[in-house]
């Protein structure tokens, strides 16, 4: 491989409009981490397998290690920087915070942004709800019993739309 | 006292949860030095070969890259412990498994160092593998290591075994085989290393070690400790899988100096699978004599571990399996022998529990068994045989506070296990069982005189706390446990202690996040460092309050008297009191353990300055057609000394609970032809939510006489019941007895359909074990 040309991108992260140049075979994953410097993306695998990479695109989880950025253009796309209102953090987050809910916390901006979108969707979901929407994202240190626990806090506080 | 804590045993949000939630938290994957370059590994790709030659010539010309280093460039053989010096960063002579690290490369991006491995030119002898512990004990052709494929073999006698067993009116053996498998934190483990002008050398690296690390750089690298300075990222997840020496982070510092940018090399998730160091595959035999009443009269075990390519931590692993046996029951007579052997696999090392959940899983099977055929219920044979606090176990352990009937009555209540167990509708069943664990291992991995673990604080003039401490987190909550302790002890909230972790150069020594060492040890360095400050703050005050110090309480960020609260000033007039006196506010305190090795070879594994207890009870729901088994409810109570946060310590049962499912009935590491049959997320089979069960909880409190307010230790002993409790209930559900590890659906439909109703090893291999070390027992258990 030869040392590759970049490429323009409009991508719209966080209700910002930008232009970037990347190189264009890297991933959404290496974009917003490398190119953006939104390393609140993490990464588990990079071949789709665990959800660790989650972003949400025009609302809906998406994983960010599968996604190429010129296929995203125009659409609307949100990490975990993007959750908090200015220095308020979203419900969720401060239900995450309060309950123990990320422990060694590399799971948690897949986790709070896939149970955004479930709450956007289902304001009051039931356990099983919750256990469906979550069931990608893979956390091997809570057991997931916190996480159920926060996102049912975070609603019964009124999170949705939040 | 305990009604005077304001901090501790509250469930309060831990000071670095909110940089968690945010992604503000930086892992060292997160960090991007400017002129970074990328590094990544040549792995072998056969289990063993003598390697002929290494040609990197097309790789160095390749475009982009900046180096590429060999084994010769790396000389320098280092391990975890110092009986086991066995690794190179990067292999010389033989590779040793598939992944054995080869060549790496530096190079301006992934792609180019990727396409630079294809063009380095290995020619190898491949050699005949040894992929089990049979292969290895029968031995032929060259062996993994030295002469023979035995790392080490032990045995260890406490009275006379077997005239114990001959002589009771009931005896067993049972055969048991516990599969390896892997921690899987979700964080593939990544390094940063900077080499800078100065000639320093700072490595970031996914660390529970950074200790170790930093020993060991100094060695392979051949540099003064001064000069290089370890400081360990938050890991996104541990377990065990980050407390060892690794080769990336040695090739990352050799590649850093070569190249002089900074290089950060970062695992894919199939190199993490060959990094490895997880849980042992262990072959068990056990044996044991019980009067008619179901007591134990002596016990015989024996194990056999699959060691992998290289010591790691085996020497110690092979030792864990026998010594805590006789830490939750009364055993008079004793007879420990292991074998820890080379094979041809990822090299394996402490995983959650190391090297007690796979003995724990044969014995809490076989008191099972046993207590059927004497005619006693599960939970009744237990308690005939519980070990009592403040006594000593038969190899010469010290119990301290022991709630382990506690537990017992919890889960057994709460589940209505006694009550259930017999009338479970058809494919449900419950199982017990109980388990204890160490509260930081008693001796270091280098024996010296010097503390495990130190801190130290410096206090602003505005009542703020510096905390300084070698102590990592890796998603325990270490940082709130320090944080609390000093906040309670100086009487200020949490939010006001700044906290430095983990980095060689500023902080003083915490020998790492393993072996549940953390609060107990750094919780008590945290204390006395809070009670030397405290000390000075109170007298200050009570000269300007014209009372004694001992009528003084510090709390609420003020320092105040006991029986006239409105009379004091805040925490920031005390600092600036002794500060205006003495100069700069600091303290420092350390903690060491007590020495409590026994009088015999081997002693230094085992003894803890306190043990965890914990009881689990799991209900299965299993479908006989299929072989499923689900997990639909689980029971655990845990003692805990005291819950310095209880949020926390739930966090940490609940994912022992977890973690101990996925090992019980579908994770494993396990190899076809040389290759690890799954190195990959989708095919290593662990629980997702939606395999989460319903989970009861119980935190039992005995208060610890040494340890921090009392605390013990949460992050890995309430793994150990669940594992043999689920197989436990596989037998009440179906009548089958799998003893073996995962608890697959094919062993559960072989099992059914079996004549003995059982699957499960059937022999030990033959191995000839060294003479027995025979060990006088402590006075309670002479003439028993
Ligand atoms: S990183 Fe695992 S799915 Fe994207
Ligand atoms: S909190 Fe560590 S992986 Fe979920």
């Amino acid at each position: 491989m030869s040392i590759a040309d970049k490429v323009a991108v409009r991508l719209r992260v966080n209700g910002e409009d930008m232009a970037v140049m990347v190189l264009p075979y890297k991933t959404l994953l290496e974009v917003l981490r490398e190119d953006l410097g939104l390393t609140g993306t993490k990464h588990g695998c990079e071949l789709g397998e665990c959800s660790t990479c989650g972003v949400l695109v025009d609302g809906k989880p998406y994983l960010s290690c599968l996604a190429m950025p010129l296929d995203l253009e125009g659409r609307d796309i949100v990490t975990v920087e993007g959750m908090a209102r200015g220095s308020d953090p979203h419900p969720l987050q401060v239900a995450f915070a309060e309950l123990g809910a990320a422990q060694c916390g590399y799971c948690t901006p897949a986790m709070l942004l896939t149970a955004m979108a479930l709450l956007d969707r289902n304001p009051n979901p039931s356990r099983q709800a919750i256990k469906d929407a979550l069931s990608g994202v893979l956390c091997r240190c809570t057991g997931y019993v916190k996480i159920f626990e926060a996102v049912e806090l975070a609603a019964s506080r009124g999170a949705a739309g939040g | 006292m305990a009604d005077d804590l304001t901090i501790i045993g509250k469930s309060l949000t831990k000071p670095d949860a909110y940089a968690k939630v945010s992604g503000q938290t930086k892992f060292a994957d997160d960090l991007a030095p400017p002129r970074m370059v990328y590094g990544r590994i040549l792995r072998s790709p056969h289990p063993h070969a003598r390697i002929l030659s290494v040609d990197t010539s097309r790789a160095r010309a390749l475009p982009g890259v900046l180096a590429v280093i060999t084994g010769d460039d790396l000389p320098v053989k280092f391990g975890i412990l110092p009986v086991s010096q066995d690794e190179e960063a990067l292999a010389r002579e033989k590779v040793r498994y598939v992944g054995d690290p080869i060549a790496a490369v530096a190079a301006t991006d992934e792609w180019i160092a990727d396409e630079a491995l294809e063009l380095i030119e290995v020619q190898v002898k491949t050699l005949p593998a040894f992929m089990s512990i049979p292969d290895a004990i029968a031995g032929g052709n060259e062996p993994i290591h030295g002469q023979s494929n035995v790392h080490k073999a032990v045995a260890l006698e406490f009275g006379d075994t077997e005239e114990a067993i001959q002589a009771a009116a009931y005896s067993r053996e049972d055969l048991v085989f516990f599969e390896g498998n892997t921690h899987l934190p979700m964080e593939q483990h990544a390094a940063v290393a900077q080499y800078g002008a100065d000639g320093k050398l700072t490595l970031w690296t996914s660390s529970q070690t950074p200790h170790y690390v930093h020993r060991a750089l100094g060695k392979v690298l051949e540099l003064p400790m001064s000069r290089i300075r370890v400081i360990a990222t938050p890991n996104g997840g541990g377990f065990g899988g980050k407390s060892d020496i690794f080769s990336h982070e040695l090739v990352a510092a050799k590649l850093a100096i070569v190249t002089g940018r900074p290089v950060k090399i970062t695992l894919t998730r199939e190199e993490v699978f060959y990094a490895h160091r997880g849980r042992h595959p262990v072959l068990m035999k056990v044996r044991t004599g019980f009067s008619k009443e179901g007591r134990i009269t002596g016990m015989q075990f024996q194990s056999f571990l699959d060691g992998g390519g290289y010591g790691s931590y085996g020497v110690a692993t092979t030792y864990y399996t026998g010594a805590l046996q006789a830490t939750t029951y009364a055993i008079p007579r004793y007879r420990f022998e292991g074998v820890r052997l080379f094979t041809n696999k990822p090299p394996c090392g402490p995983k959650r529990g190391h090297g007690t959940p796979q003995p724990r899983f044969a014995l809490e099977i076989h008191l099972d068994k046993a207590a059927e055929a004497l005619g006693l219920d599960p939970v009744e044979i237990r308690r005939r045989n519980l070990v009592r606090p403040d006594s000593r176990t038969v190899n010469w352990l010290r119990i301290t506070s022991c709630g382990l009937d506690d537990c017992i009555n919890k889960v057994v209540e709460g589940s209505r296990f006694l009550e259930r167990r017999r009338a479970m509708p058809s494919g449900r069943g419950l199982g017990f069982a109980v388990s204890s664990y160490l509260t930081g291992a008693g001796t270091a991995i280098y024996w010296n005189d010097m503390p495990h673990s130190e801190v130290q604080l410096k206090l602003d003039r505005n009542g703020g706390v510096a905390l300084l401490c070698g102590a990592i987190d890796i998603g325990q909550g270490s940082d709130h446990i320090l944080a609390a302790i000093v906040a309670e002890v100086l009487g200020v909230e949490l939010e006001d202690i700044q906290l430095t972790t983990a980095d060689t150069d500023l902080t003083p020594i915490d020998l790492g996040s393993y072996s549940s060492r953390v609060t107990f040890m750094a919780g008590n360095a945290a204390k006395a460092a809070a009670e030397s400050v405290r000390q000075r703050l109170l007298q200050s005050a009570a000269m300007a309050l014209h009372c004694d110090p001992e009528d003084l309480v510090a709390r609420g960020r003020r320092i105040f008297r006991r029986t006239r609260p409105e009379d004091g000033l805040s925490v920031a007039q005390a600092v600036q009191l002794v500060e205006a006196e003495q100069g700069v506010v600091t303290g420092t305190g350390s903690y060491t353990p007590p020495r409590l090795a026994g009088p015999y070879k081997g002693s230094g594994v085992g003894p803890s300055p306190a043990y965890s207890y914990s009881a689990a009870v799991v209900e299965v729901d299993c479908d006989p057609r299929t072989g499923e088994v689900r997990v639909p409810e689980v029971w655990i109570a845990h003692d805990i000394g005291r819950a310095i946060n209880p949020v926390l310590v739930e966090g940490q049962v609940e994912g022992s609970v977890y973690m101990a499912l996925g090992e019980a009935l579908m994770e494993e590491q396990s190899f076809r032809l040389g290759l690890h049959k799954f190195p990959s997320l989708l095919e290593y089979k662990s629980p997702t939510a939606l395999e989460a069960p319903v989970m009861h909880t119980y935190l039992v409190e005995t208060i610890d006489r040494e340890g921090p307010f009392g605390a013990k230790e949460a992050g890995q002993g309430p793994l150990l019941p669940v594992i043999p409790a689920v197989a436990n209930a596989v037998y009440n559900a179906l009548g089958v007895r799998i003893d073996e590890i995962p608890i697959t659906p094919d062993k559960v439909l072989k099992a059914l359909h079996d004549k003995g109703k059982r699957v499960g090893p059937k022999s030990v291999p033959a191995f000839g074990f060294p003479p027995l070390i025979k060990s006088d027992v402590p006075e309670e258990w002479r003439g028993k």
